[in-house]
């Protein structure tokens, strides 16, 4: 069985079909990038694994585990996290802050009211090494509202990662973003992969970051699955080329 | 960095500067000294501490964990009722007034809670006030219970016994204020405790970002349940305080006019700060006392001066302070 699981997955409003039907299968340590032309519902699908609201029909399998019924919250304490298409951050607190609330929460301490000394350093430590790993350091007591835009993302990246999770979805980390942000973003989610094996879903317009960096690539079309396989598989499929041509004609 | 600022801008600990606390208990502390040198006198500082605590109450809701009530009123007026019913049909007793008015509105504030947690911002406001209005309603008619329309009367605060020691707070004097101001540094305290904890933090990120927090594994419903009801039972401790600075339950300090009260003095005050709402209520209850002396149209002024602070100064006067401070 694979790490993640997606079974015929379909979602609608009303009568739009937003995904219709789509299975995909990601292995442990695998870094996937999900395409598709605007309006191909990648982000409803994102929105579908992480628990925003649940699938019209079909089944959503995670570490062995049927969560298809489960609510974002406990998807987070199974070893879910995500970021958003548009940042998403705790604007008018620190860097510092706002990773040492998302790593009380991590460790449990989400109803207590107070903390051992010995606790409150952990906590502290481990914000500090959680900024370290996304080079946010020197920026920890800066407020994270009038952060440039590529470290704001990089703090979210940061406040996904401290819920130790085993799996970890990006929605369009480089959306907006100039070269040299791209750039750094990129090399961030590599070193994420490569160095700390985290399993990451991404979902990325910006193609040289997709080739760059998955392992494999799904391609989304009108809420249906396109494809689905290596980059140079994709690269050379005439009905992935004809989607994203088609779009542009 | 000020002690003050609780939220936001306050860096890693052990940078703080106490001088803004050390200044604000001083003036708490001597107040019954230097009121009637100009033209106040005693009550009206036990006044400004429970209303302060009210509003300090209100605002761990408004503006620590962003979602408005304009209900509060219930719990003061539920916490008052509580202890003038107790001291006059169970027991002369204060301390056991006060527990008994702190347990009536912090539980009806609790289970209320449960019913509209997940109802949000204007349908929530809503809803506080109309549930409140029903507390105004019982009271105001329950004729033989309550006193109806008249309050309730035909109680007053005990002395109280502490082993050998006899605490006599029953007169005018300045024993009965810091007797108050001893409860109001309690609850503070209490509360900034609360605040800096992971569980007040957890509430910090409710207000910046809710999805963010629902995303962090946080349960968004229960953490606001919790909320609405511990800053209940700060505001029903407020008025059981009320009850015994007046000796007199009112119906009026159940009505939702009183909560919106409550709003003015933390927004005017500062709802981002923690001490702006007492500021607030200081502000409020001052200038309610002096204006009403003159004309009784002193709403219209207190009116006036919101807008204008809401305008020139959207953090409130606390909060404009600080940024200064920090500029």
């Amino acid at each position: 069985m694979s790490f993640l699981e997606v079974d015929g997955v379909t979602k609608r409003f009303g009568s739009l079909v937003a995904v219709e039907n789509v299975s995909l299968k990601i292995e442990k340590g695998e870094l996937r990038a999900i395409i598709g032309p605007n309006g191909a519902g990648k982000t409803t699908f994102f929105n579908l694994i992480s628990g925003l609201f649940a699938p019209t029909s079909g089944a959503i399998r995670f570490d062995g585990e049927d969560i298809t019924q489960l609510g974002a919250a406990s998807r987070v304490h199974r070893g879910m996290a995500r970021t958003f298409q548009i940042t998403d951050i705790f604007p008018e607190l620190s860097a510092f802050e706002n990773l040492r609330i998302a790593v009380e929460v991590a460790a449990g301490y989400r109803l207590r009211t107070w903390l051992s000394r010995h606790e409150a350093a952990r906590v502290t430590e481990r914000a500090d090494e959680l900024l370290e790993l996304v080079g946010m350091r020197s920026k920890a007591d800066r407020l994270v509202g009038e952060l440039a835009h590529g470290d704001q993302r990089a703090i979210e990246i940061a406040l996904a990662l401290a819920l130790n999770p085993k799996i970890l979805l990006l929605d369009e980390p480089t959306a907006g973003m100039g070269d040299q942000e791209t750039y750094e973003i990129t090399t961030l989610m590599r070193r994420l992969h490569r160095d700390h094996s985290f399993t990451i879903v991404l979902i990325e317009h910006d193609m040289r970051v997709v080739f760059h960096l998955a392992d494999r690539i799904t391609v989304l079309d009108q809420g249906r699955l396109l494809a689905d396989g290596a980059p140079q598989e994709i690269a050379a499929s005439a009905a992935v080329q004809a989607a994203y041509l088609g779009e542009a004609a | 960095m000020t002690s003050t600022t609780v939220a936001g801008t306050a860096k890693r600990s052990g940078e703080r500067s106490w001088l803004p606390l050390i200044a604000i208990w001083v003036v708490l502390l001597t107040a019954p000294f230097w009121l009637p040198l100009i033209g106040g006198y005693t009550s009206l500082a036990g006044r400004v501490l429970v209303f302060g605590l009210a509003a300090i109450g209100f605002n761990l809701l408004l503006g620590f964990t962003g979602v408005m009530s304009f209900g509060h009123a219930a719990y003061f007026g539920l916490g008052a009722y509580g202890a003038g019913l107790t001291l006059k049909f169970v027991a002369a007793s204060t301390p056991l007034a006060m527990l008994a008015g702190t347990l009536l509105g912090g539980i009806a504030g609790t289970l209320f809670g449960l019913l509209i947690v997940r109802r949000r911002g204007v349908y929530f406001a809503m809803v506080t006030i109309a549930f409140g209005q029903v507390w105004y309603y019982i009271a105001y008619s329950w004729n033989d219970f309550t006193g109806g329309f008249d309050g309730l009367r035909g109680f007053q605060r005990m002395p109280i016994h502490l082993g050998p020691w006899v605490l006599d707070i029953t007169g005018t004097g300045p024993t009965f204020y810091y007797f108050l101001l001893a409860c109001f540094g309690f609850a503070v305290a209490l509360m900034g405790l609360l605040l800096r904890s992971p569980f007040g933090r957890t509430l910090l990120a409710i207000r910046e970002n809710e999805r963010r927090a629902r995303f962090l594994g946080i349960p968004i419903e229960r953490h606001i349940w919790l909320s609405f009801s511990i800053s209940c039972f700060f505001t029903a401790f407020a008025g059981t305080l009320y009850a015994l600075l007046n000796n007199f339950a009112d119906p009026l300090g159940l009505h939702y006019s009183l909560s919106g009260d409550f709003v003015i003095m933390t927004v005017m005050g500062g709802m981002r700060t923690f001490w702006g709402p007492l500021l607030g209520a200081a502000v409020f209850v001052i200038l309610q006392d002096y204006i009403s002396s003159q004309t009784t149209n002193w709403m219209s002024f207190i009116g006036l001066l919101f807008v204008l602070v809401v305008l020139f100064f959207p953090r409130g006067l606390l909060g404009f302070l600080q940024q200064r401070r920090q500029a």
